[in-house]
């Protein structure tokens, strides 16, 4: 288990610092590659076993203990409705910092793989084409092509609070 | 430099809040008529501690103001004055403004102060009363007093006295309050200007004090000074006039002590403003924007045996760790038994230990309770009650935090108890009733929770009222049938109220489903017995801590669960005759006398477990929300303490789980939620019912 980055703070806005660079961590799910906000990253862990949670969907996997707190994770293949892979080795588990309405949380994802870093120049992030009802395209922030590759930025806000993880504070 | 007094402001304070509640709870202990010699005592003393740290911090006002009230009090406590109830109410007022002057300093802010000169001058009015009468009966009893007696006293104080919080000014202001003085001050200690420091006294007085004055009087003066001065007192005899030295009135005197004081204060200021540099308005006002929830609950008051106690264990923690140490240095396996016993050492002082922390937090539930004799007096004199409070289990010990949170709530209820819940002296009479009505306040620990019990003997809540008040704000139908629990529910509900008139004590509606907020949030729940016409019981159940508890692990297929031991009853492995089934669907134990329902974890937790034959598991009985039922699980692992961990954090609530642990291994088990899981069980149940419907 490495540290890759801690985090430093909230996000930048994205559409006004139009040529401003973003860090992306990118990682591998099913040979494409998927980028998100560096700056949300709080630590990349080896998989481990977790503790499932009672009556909770199937992608939420459990949780599990990091230095006291007791973080969910959520297993990105299965929230994308994607073939499943059996955990291996290289099965990594990225912690990020979600922002929601009001309240910040830490979860984490199940990935295939970590990839690499990249800059990608704001302006450089195309939207996501129109899929129809195909595919969940409101966690996809943009696309981006870095050094010939496309890269699929994930909205994580979004995507770690969307369906069942939505939490509304009553 | 030096010593910066504003650092004790806050002890002050928070001993002087004290003394206030102890002043108000004797007072009100007090009845007219009858002085309890050591209830007056008490009252006295705390007055008296007030005045003499008022004056040292100089919150002058406040000096000034429990000065008046100690006068009066000090005629009460030597018997020249009978209490009476207007005195009670009067001090009782006083208590009040003192606590509105302290509170103003705490918070830099403003007070009442027209209501503070008229409480004052009450208080003048009724001594100047009593003097006169005091004086013209010591005129017909005694010979006049002459001028020929009187005492000299030579009075040097240390240089240090300042320092110690007293203020020679006072002391000689209050001889002078004693009769006529004559003082001569000796400056000859004085050094040069540059030389002085502005909080050492130099200055020694000879005071020579006429009257028939005690000579114990005299020596009160200076009762809060000894050891830190030279005092000679003897008796003045005949020939006054030996005055030859630098014979100074009183009142330069003053003006000197009052330059040096104020010197001090200038100091104070500018140290205020370098610590704020740049802004100006800090050399008015040096803390003027203080918040005040810095104020307020940032400390705790622990009594000197429980820190005695943390420092003994941790004594043997470090004993029993340095004797680890040297096993492990040099470790065979012929010593495996001696690290055992090592280990299970360690495991007790730990244990200890963190009972012992737990318990710094722990305060007496009198804390929350205290306040209530005053309002309950306030209150039903206002309202025209009769009304008797009694206080039961005040010494159940409560966590500081939930103590805190429950304090407004606890307010709340017991101001509607006696608003809507007792009535007035005739209504009670007509329903023939005595004419005081009783309010109860009980607390006790009941297992791991702690009960408080708000009990009266007054109307009870009016079913009919309630049900007609809920159809027409539409919370219920006309048909809907109408239980006690939708009673209880009701009247949580925001903006419900049956009053018929909004009164500044209760009625608008808000209140009660805060009052519930409020409780659930602590992990607690609240519950109304109510009997039309005889009084309602509210009952407030709440955890005793909120971070630590006792836990049996038990393991359903791979999972590992913990169930808070104080909602076992029993474990125990099924039989099999013992075992019922209800129209095919939902099982029942038969213990002893009882059925109980058998709930089988797996299946509410969809779960692959070992076996699904009861007879080869094993059920824990439970108990929670009122009723029983029995878990069905693989296995009973071990007891442990667990840590309450949210998972609310990140995650959201899971029904069936009140939270989770880590345990010894690092991972992450839950920690059942036996009341969620008791309502489920019921639900589950009438799904079923449906289905066979």
């Amino acid at each position: 288990m490495t540290t890759i980055a801690q985090t430093v703070d909230v996000q930048t806005d994205y559409d006004v610092n139009a040529d401003v660079e973003n860090q992306y961590l990118t990682f591998i799910l099913s040979d494409e590659e998927y980028g998100v906000d560096i700056l949300r990253v709080q630590e990349i862990r080896g998989w481990e076993s977790v503790t499932s949670v009672p009556n909770a969907p199937d992608y939420l996997k459990g949780v599990i203990n990091i230095r006291g707190t007791i973080v969910p994770i959520v297993d990105l293949r299965m929230r994308f409705g994607m073939e499943q892979l059996e955990y291996g080795p290289i099965t990594v588990v990225i912690v990020l910092k979600v922002i929601g309405e009001n309240r910040e949380r830490v979860m984490g994802i199940v990935v295939d793989t970590v990839s690499d870093t990249y800059d990608v120049p704001e302006d450089s992030i195309k939207p996501a084409p129109d899929f129809g009802d195909k595919i969940e395209v409101a966690f996809v922030k943009g696309l981006a092509t870095v050094n010939e590759k496309m890269l699929i930025l994930l909205d994580i806000d979004k995507l770690l609070n969307s369906g069942e993880l939505n939490i509304l504070d009553q | 430099m030096g010593i910066d007094l504003s650092q004790f402001h806050e002890t002050f304070l928070e001993e002087s809040f004290e003394g206030l509640d102890v002043m108000e709870s004797s007072l009100l202990n007090l009845d007219a008529g009858d002085s309890d010699p050591e209830t007056v005592n008490t009252i006295f003393r705390s007055a008296h501690s007030i005045k003499g740290g008022s004056a040292t911090f100089g919150f002058d006002n406040v000096a000034e103001f429990t000065h008046v009230l100690e006068t009066l009090l000090d005629q009460v406590r030597g018997g020249e004055r009978d209490v009476t109830q207007e005195i009670i109410a009067a001090l009782l007022e006083s208590v009040d403004c003192v606590r509105s002057m302290l509170s103003a300093q705490r918070d830099s802010s403003e007070y009442d102060e027209k209501q503070v000169q008229s409480v004052l001058k009450q208080l003048e009015c009724m001594l100047d009363k009593e003097d006169s009468a005091v004086e013209e009966e010591k005129d017909d009893a005694q010979v006049s007093p002459g001028v020929t007696q009187g005492w000299l006293i030579d009075f040097r104080p240390h240089l240090n006295m300042i320092q110690t919080g007293n203020d020679p000014v006072r002391i000689i202001r209050e001889l002078k309050s004693l009769g006529p003085v004559e003082i001569k001050c000796d400056m000859g200690k004085m050094p040069a200007l540059p030389d002085l420091m502005p909080e050492d006294c130099y200055l020694s007085w000879q005071i020579e004090l006429f009257g028939d004055v005690d000579e114990a009087v005299v020596n009160d003066v200076f009762e809060w000074v000894e050891g830190e001065c030279d005092l000679v007192i003897s008796s003045l005899q005949t020939d006054v006039s030996t005055s030859s030295a630098v014979a100074v009135n009183a009142d330069p005197v003053e003006e000197i002590l009052a330059a040096t004081t104020e010197l001090q204060v200038e100091e104070k200021v500018i140290v205020t403003n370098k610590d704020k540099t740049g802004s100006d308005d800090s050399v008015a006002k040096p803390v003027q924007k203080r918040t005040k929830a810095a104020a307020e609950g940032s400390s705790i008051r622990v009594g000197i045996d429980k820190v005695d106690e943390l420092i003994n264990l941790v004594g043997e923690l470090v004993i029993t760790q340095s004797m680890l140490g040297e096993l492990g240095q040099n470790f065979d396996t012929s010593k495996i038994e001696k690290m055992m016993d090592g280990l299970s050492q360690l495991e007790r002082h730990t244990r200890e230990l963190q009972e012992s922390v737990m318990r710094i937090r722990m305060l007496p539930i009198s804390f929350a309770f205290n306040r209530f004799p005053r309002l309950v007096h306030d209150l039903s004199s206002k309202l025209g009650k009769k009304i008797e409070l009694k206080l039961s289990g005040e010494a159940t010990e409560l966590d500081k935090t939930v103590m805190e949170k429950i304090g407004d709530p606890l307010v709340h209820l017991v101001r509607n108890s006696l608003d809507h819940g007792l009535e007035t002296p005739e209504v009670r009479k007509a329903a023939g009733k005595s004419e005081t009505g009783l309010l109860h306040l009980n607390a006790y620990h009941k297992g791991g929770s702690i009960i408080i019990e708000i009990t009266d003997d007054g109307a009870g809540l009016n079913k009919e009222k309630i049900r007609a008040k809920a159809i027409s704000n539409g919370l219920i139908t006309e048909e809907e049938v109408f239980s006690d629990e939708k009673i209880n529910d009701l009247i949580f509900q925001p903006g419900f109220s049956t009053a018929e008139k909004v009164s500044d004590v209760s009625g608008r509606g808000v209140g009660m489903d805060v009052v519930r907020k409020n409780i659930r949030e602590l992990g607690g729940a609240v519950d109304i017995v109510s009997n039309e016409g005889k009084g309602s019981t509210i009952t407030i159940r709440l955890p005793l801590t909120l971070a630590i508890m006792d836990g049996q692990l038990v393991r359903v297929g791979n999972e590992t669960y913990i169930i808070p031991i104080v909602s076992i009853i029993e474990s125990l492995q099924a039989k099999n005759e013992n075992i019922n089934k209800i129209v095919d669907q939902a099982e029942v134990y038969k213990l002893r006398d009882e059925y109980i329902n058998i709930v089988r974890l797996y299946e509410i937790f969809k779960l692959q477990p070992d076996c699904k034959d009861i007879n080869n598991g094993l059920l824990v009985m439970v108990e929670g929300e009122g009723s029983k039922i029995g878990l069905f699980v693989d296995e009973l692992l071990g007891q442990q303490q667990v840590v309450i961990k949210s998972l609310e954090t990140n995650y959201q609530r899971i029904d069936g789980v009140s939270g989770a642990t880590i345990l010894g291994d690092g991972t992450v088990a839950m920690i059942l939620d036996v009341p969620g899981l008791v309502v489920m069980s019921r639900i589950k149940t009438s799904v079923k019912e449906d289905k066979v419907a």
